[in-house]
């Protein structure tokens, strides 16, 4: 950064002491990281390592599946309900997301622009929790949802219905998730080259198609960044489907809780807990290959 | 013409404002309705009956309120402790395998957290620290610790380093460079990180779900609980009350985190 600068050639003193010994270790290094390095193994390391061997342990303590196989047995539906469920929520948050990020970046009214960029942030900080409370009341029977349709004649009151079961959830995780998906896209998209956005413009290209065909490319990385993020933070939300909705079937968060709080009974749950992790990996995987190839067809 | 565009711009503009409003004006409106029939559309009476009842000198909100500050606090304390040490030593030091730390750092971030919550319950349940105020913290501390030690690393990355070797040419220490360069230079990203670490301590649900029960009752599980117990009224004053930080926190996080520290997040 600022090797050639004449302030950083006179400061050697400080670091010839350091470059000394080129093999050794930096002993200060390592002891300012322990104390932290430690209260993450304690506190993510350990209970990794614990819920795996939870789950792959048989009642003698021998390595088995039948916790697995359980878990698969009575919650196989849950499990895909959860995935299904999930991917739907990323699949939508990002579709609208590059919808808004795209208006940001290539609407042409500034004032819309700017009411745009005020409006879809709300949500960025608001607590899961706190979303669950606001849609349990605003997507019922008698939530403003169902009376402002009505209000508007576009609904009659006896038409009214409750959004209370996975189109609830869906619409929570949505509406908490938009904001930093947005945020995100929108900030990659800021940084773009706008010189080929202006020529594909003046060569006549429609603002959808130039969001589509030269945008949408470009920020892959982010989007799909954001999106693994996303899936990461919805497979474990607890709250959500606990409060939104009473259906089977249900989200295996849900399940594991029900486990644990009604038959103590871990191996299950750990179990349910390794399948989130295997979809969490395959979802990790899915990114680092789209991101080498990305890199490899740049190169 | 131009004013005719505005007619779709108008709908869709106007479509996502009842979308992101909509739920919190419901809220509101269920906070301070004390009688709401089906199927009227708003509340019969509003007033402030249900926040005397929340908010009365012996209810359990202010007890929660308090226990969520505490623990909050805490959180951000012990966070900020480790995460500075480890936040320079990342920026400014040759730690051996750096990449396997920062990744180390990252891991929690990308994996589910609610099996790590249970197996934490399971694992303080036989050391005794289910249900105490020191097993909230901890289990709070564990993104605590990951978001601040990101943002501090970010943020030691981007002071200066001409400003340190100025300092240390003139005769000052590796300690006295540190306390009087590097850390007022850092100080607006790690103010960032520490509010950052007290609003999701705040916010925190699951990890005080498992860990937490019975005697920790914090202001999101009382909320869960007059949720789950069917009165709307409290649910919606307590989230509300949830709500106000997350959202002024959002209003003036920009002038918190400077670009050029965001730039260096994971780097």
């Amino acid at each position: 950064m600022s090797a050639s600068s004449p302030s950083s050639a006179l400061a050697g003193a400080g670091r010839v002491r350091r470059d000394r010994f080129p093999g050794r270790p930096d002993f200060w290094g390592l002891l300012l990281l322990a104390p932290a390095l430690l209260l993450l193994f304690g506190l993510f390391g350990v209970p990794a390592v614990y819920s795996v061997i939870g789950a792959l342990a048989g009642k003698q303590g021998a390595p088995s599946l039948e916790h697995v196989r359980m878990a698969i047995g009575v919650y196989g539906k849950d499990i895909l309900f959860t995935a299904w469920l999930v991917c739907l929520s990323v699949a939508v948050t990002a579709a609208l997301a590059v919808l808004i990020a795209g208006y940001l970046t290539l609407g042409s009214n500034r004032l819309a622009v700017r009411i745009l960029g005020w409006l879809y942030r709300w949500p960025l900080f608001v607590p899961m929790i706190c979303a669950a409370q606001m849609m349990r009341s605003f997507l019922a029977k008698n939530g403003l949802l169902n009376n402002g349709l009505v209000a508007t004649g576009l609904l009659t009151p006896a038409g009214s219905i409750s959004l209370l079961d996975w189109r609830g959830v869906l619409i929570t995780f949505v509406w908490k998730q938009l904001p930093f998906v947005t945020l995100l896209l929108a900030g990659a998209m800021a940084s773009l080259d706008r010189s080929m956005i202006e020529a594909a413009r003046d060569l006549g290209a429609g603002r959808l198609r130039v969001l589509v065909g030269i945008v949408l490319p470009l920020v892959r990385g982010p989007l799909l960044v954001g999106c693994v993020l996303t899936f990461v933070t919805l497979m474990s939300v607890l709250s959500v489907p606990m409060m939104l909705t009473a259906d089977t079937p249900t989200m295996i968060t849900v399940d594991m809780a029900y486990r644990i709080n009604t038959f103590a009974d871990y191996g299950t749950a750990d179990a349910l807990g390794l399948i989130s992790y295997v979809m969490t990996m395959l979802v990790g995987w899915i990114y680092l290959r789209d991101a080498a190839r990305q890199r490899g067809l740049s190169r | 013409m131009t004013g005719l565009r505005w007619i779709p711009r108008g709908i869709a503009l106007g479509l996502l404002a009842f979308a992101v409003f909509g739920p919190i004006g419901n809220l509101l409106l269920w906070a301070f309705a004390e009688r709401w029939y089906w199927p009227h559309a708003l509340p019969s009476q509003y007033g402030l009956a249900f926040w005397a009842r929340v908010f009365a000198p012996r209810a359990d909100a202010w007890g929660s309120l308090g226990l969520s500050l505490l623990i909050a606090g805490l959180v951000v304390a012990i966070s900020l402790l480790l995460a500075v040490p480890a936040g320079y030593a990342l920026a400014r030091r040759q730690v051996p395998v750096r990449g396997a730390v920062m990744l180390f750092f990252l891991l929690p971030q990308a994996f589910p957290s609610l099996p790590i919550y249970m197996n934490i319950a399971r694992l303080f349940y036989s050391v005794g620290l289910n249900g105490t105020v020191p097993g909230v913290v901890l289990v709070h501390a564990l993104h605590g610790l990951v978001l601040a030690v990101w943002i501090a690393a970010a943020a030691f990355a981007a002071v200066d380093r001409q400003q340190e070797e100025a300092a240390r040419n003139l005769g000052a220490g590796p300690f006295a460079t540190f306390a009087s360069v590097t850390l007022p230079a850092a100080l607006p990203g790690l103010l960032a990180s520490a509010i950052f670490v007290f609003l999701d301590s705040l916010d925190e649900f699951t990890g005080t779900y498992f860990v937490g029960v019975p005697d920790i009752i914090t202001m999101p599980l009382l909320m869960f609980n007059a949720a789950m117990g069917g009165n709307s009224q409290i649910a919606s004053i307590t989230a509300l009350v949830l709500l106000v930080p997350s959202i002024a926190f959002m209003l003036v996080i920009q002038r918190f985190l400077r670009a050029d520290v965001v730039a260096k997040i994971g780097g």
